[in-house]
């Protein structure tokens, strides 16, 4: 994109294109022949896996958008349907809300790194803003994209979030009525997010056209910090940068995999599993890991306007960086005090991120109102004075001699690379944590499962033992809408035959009709049809169980969580822990206990149990020793009862579990190869380059 | 360069080259088949296409009903004694897709013919008891069928299609 190429194409039909299009000498100029700064390390492969990570949101989002249903009563269904009975429906959501993840954390790498190397700095102001522009347009897209499965995040997230514009003077009460197109969030804020979240990706792709186009313009910084001077500063676009791109994108797409195959649910949160509802608040509304550190901010100031404004400011600041640090140095190698406040200001926004996740109450707030401070000083205080007295080391005479002198270094930047891992992988492993309070509830213990690690099956008798469970006692008072008698044959499930599928159906009464004459009529299941609720509405299922309608439980496992807390939670991320939801379950149905501990009463109509948050359930003790009689041998006690359900359960909450880690493991295999393959590839394209 | 060279004697560098080439284009193949997958129906649809059953008592001669299979309409007709005459005594040779009556419907069971409503032409509903032939008129663009649902006149290349169904006693059928 600098100047006219002299680019001709050798086919003459391309020739023809070519003398009316110049498209072909702006892709040699731009991508091929486009000199790139033969210093740059692995940090600046992040611009081009940020690329690929947009291309791959918007391709999973639009086939997603080819399933999904923006209404309010259908949202959460239709994700759900997805999920089970679209083909690959499971990889596809997985791939795009995990992506949302990872693009947000390659984003903050690829911020970081500009903060460090001083790439704001001129000629490249430009080139920075509009990159703060793409990180605020991202911020948009990804909170919308949060509300559509409409589960009781998405629904309190998006009060929350359009609430701040409440702060605004006079016009704030107009402001908030108009986004959501009536008088709370409802199905016209859904339906207007959804439009939107289709189209802010593709103003996204745009300004990154123009971010790229002025990345050519002013040429990519470097670590050394100095403009290339002469032709051995540089090296041509491809092959060489190309392929270390596709090397970084490779490891990348590693770290992406574990998540998509093995860990869906570790960034996200329980209670998104629950539908929305707008008659009860979950007890903590924490944000996506991704939003923490502004969060965290914006609760730190007592003031509703001015914590609103200084969050925003926390983020518009950015724009003026070029300005506030007007230092002559642009790499922070070569300035002492700079590379060590950066750190300094690294740490600050991680702790932010950790404050978000947690209540607001007692040291977090006195903690956050520090870190606001210092997040802010860092920008008004520390950068402008630091241009003033601060003192850098000689810089290199050109990027040639800092290859060289480089050889030597090896040791510390690896060193140097291996520390921002750690604190990016803690940054990353630490905002995730969302602030579940215990409320008074014992931790589960942690049981053994079956399904759990990244071979994990499903117990085929567990679960056919757990289905007895469920319908002769669960099924007296609770629902499993999501599951349907065809499921119960279907491959990774209880392992049941297509016919014992339909005989099993065949038990069940169906309300069907209208018929002929208009009436309704009852007739024996079929395998397409889903398990019968106990009850025809919520009303009737509250009043007759106190006041209360028992939940759902075809999502009941992944609906259910408890806090593991620090350091637990970063070694979940190792291990692939992510058993909460079954631990609680299997608990609970073996927390009751017939007298509460001296000195601890529940109220009328609730029952005392070990582990459900405040100990005061509503639910009765559902299951006691020789209820339900196994056919297999597997003794009649509770404990039996509760393991098994929780893994039917388990099973109706995941039905593709072993087709999602069979794949994964393939997958992991194969990137590994092919990661290894490119990196050797990559040596031997830049064995003459050094 | 060495292009000619390396052709004639490949090198280890080639090696590398074809086979991250080649686990590159494997990869993006197998990326793009569950994008492409995911546009077949779904579990709960090809569910919902279960076979389904049609009581024919109802039906009076010379009458007939549609019901939906696969979110295709059927046409269920009893036809009169001389609606099945004109099917059976039609010239074969006179047809532009040639078929006799008795390969569209069940052997002993004459008066039903069972057919899929769509116009093999572009898809349209043809209207039951319209147009010259005592069987179905399409309104689109003019295809004629007969009382056996055969093409006689009209832009449509083929005979409407029979789906796959079987008599379970003498007034009621399963389709599917």
């Amino acid at each position: 994109m600098s100047g006219p190429s002299d680019f001709q194409p050798s086919n003459p039909a391309l020739k023809w294109i070519e003398r009316r299009l110049p498209i072909f000498g702006l892709i040699h100029s731009s991508f091929v022949a486009y000199p790139t700064p033969r210093n740059l390390n692995y940090w600046w492969t992040f611009g081009a896996i940020l690329s690929m990570m947009l291309a791959l949101q918007i391709l999973t989002g639009v086939i997603l958008a080819m399933h999904y249903t923006p209404h309010a009563d259908l949202a959460f269904k239709s994700v759900e349907l997805i999920v089970r009975d679209v083909n690959y429906g499971w990889l596809l959501r997985n791939m795009h809300a995990c992506g949302a993840s990872m693009f947000f954390f390659a984003v903050y790498i690829h911020m970081f790194r500009g903060l460090y190397y001083g790439s704001y700095k001129e000629p490249r102001e430009v080139l920075w803003i509009l990159g703060v522009i793409i990180y605020l347009l991202m911020m948009a897209t990804g909170f919308m994209g949060y509300v559509l499965p409409w589960g009781q995040m998405s629904f309190w997230g998006a009060t929350v979030i359009t609430n701040l514009f409440s702060a605004v003077p006079y016009f704030g009460e107009s402001i908030v009525t108009l986004l959501w197109g009536g008088y709370s969030v409802g199905n016209p804020t859904l339906n207007r997010f959804f439009s939107l979240h289709y189209l802010l990706p593709f103003v996204i792709a745009g300004v990154v056209v123009l971010h790229v186009w002025a990345l050519h313009v002013a040429g990519q910084n470097n670590p050394a910090g100095v403009e290339p001077k002469t032709e051995k500063d540089t090296v041509p676009f491809t092959p060489h940068a190309t392929i270390k791109d596709m090397f970084g994108v490779s490891c990348f797409l590693i770290f992406f995999a574990w998540f998509i195959f093995y860990m869906p649910n570790y960034l996200g949160d329980a209670d998104n599993y629950i539908p929305a509802n707008p008659g009860v608040t979950p007890a903590h509304i924490v944000p996506e890991w991704y939003y923490l550190p502004f969060y965290a901010i914006l609760r730190s100031i007592p003031n509703k306007l001015a914590g609103v404004v200084a969050m925003f400011s926390a983020i518009i600041i950015l724009c003026f960086l070029p300005w506030l640090d007007s230092a002559r140095t642009r790499s922070s190698k070569y300035r002492p005090l700079a590379k060590q406040f950066f750190w300094i200001f690294v740490v600050v926004c991680i702790l932010l991120g950790y404050l978000g996740s947690q209540p607001p109450e007692g040291i977090y707030v006195i903690a956050g109102r520090i870190l606001t401070v210092c997040y802010f000083a860092y920008f008004l205080i520390v950068l402008p004075l630091l241009a003033r007295i601060e003192t850098p080391r000689p810089l290199p005479n050109s990027i040639a001699d800092d290859v060289l002198a480089k050889s030597k270094g090896r040791a510390a930047t690896a060193a140097s690379m291996l520390l921002a891992l750690v604190v990016a992988g803690g940054l990353f492993a630490g905002s995730t944590q969302n602030a579940k309070a215990e409320e008074g509830g014992d931790t589960p213990p942690a049981q053994s499962w079956s399904f759990s690690g990244p071979f994990g099956k499903y117990d085929r008798g567990s679960l056919q033992r757990g289905l007895k469970v469920y319908k002769e006692v669960c099924s007296a008072c609770h629902s499993l809408n999501y599951i349907a008698f065809r499921n119960l044959a279907d491959p990774g499930g209880p392992g049941y035959s297509e016919a014992q599928a339909a005989a099993f159906a065949a038990e069940y009464k169906i309300k069907d009709g209208p018929n002929d004459q208009g009436e309704m009529f009852e007739r024996p299941g079929r395998t397409a049809d889903y398990f019968p609720a106990p009850f025809p509405n919520e009303q009737a299922a509250a009043a007759a169980n106190g006041g209360k309608a028992p939940p759902d439980l075809s999502l009941m496992t992944k609906a259910r969580s408890y806090k593991r807390g620090f350091p637990q939670f970063v070694f979940d991320f190792f291990t692939q822990y992510q058993e909460q939801g079954p631990d609680y379950l299997d608990a609970v149905l073996q927390g009751f206990e017939d007298k509460p501990p001296a000195g601890v009463t529940v109220p009328e109509g609730t029952y005392y149990n070990k582990y459900f948050p405040g100990h005061a359930i509503k639910m009765p003790k559902p299951l006691s020793d020789g209820q339900v009689t196994f056919d297999d041998g597997a003794p009649a006690t509770v404990k039996q009862y509760a393991h098994d359900v929780t893994t039917f359960l388990m099973w109706t909450a995941e039905p593709r579990l072993e087709e999602r880690k069979r794949i994964g493991m393939q997958v992991f295999v194969f990137l590994i190869i092919f990661a290894l393959l490119m990196y050797f590839t990559k040596r031997k394209v830049w064995a003459g380059a050094h | 360069m060495t292009t000619a060279s390396s052709a004639d004697h490949p090198t280890r560098r080639d090696f590398l080259f074809v086979a991250t080439g080649a686990a590159a284009a494997v990869g993006a193949a197998a990326t793009v088949w569950p994008l492409v997958a995911q546009m077949n129906p779904d579990a709960a649809t090809i569910a919902a296409g279960a076979p389904i059953q049609v009581d024919l008592a109802p039906i009076a001669e010379g009458q007939d009903i549609k019901v939906f299979w696969r979110g295709k309409p059927i046409y269920i007709s009893h036809r009169t004694k001389k609606q099945i005459q004109e099917a059976q005594s039609v010239a074969l040779s006179s047809l532009p897709d040639p078929q006799p009556d008795s390969a569209r419907v069940k052997a002993g069971h004459d008066q039903w013919l069972v057919v899929i409503g769509i116009c093999t032409h572009l898809g349209c509903i043809p209207i039951a008891h319209e147009g010259n032939y005592d069987g179905f008129f399409c309104p689109c663009h003019g295809s004629q069928y007969d009382s056996s649902g055969r093409i006689r006149q009209g832009p449509a290349p083929a005979n409407l299609a029979v789906p796959p169904y079987a008599f379970l006693s003498d007034t009621k059928i399963q389709i599917g």
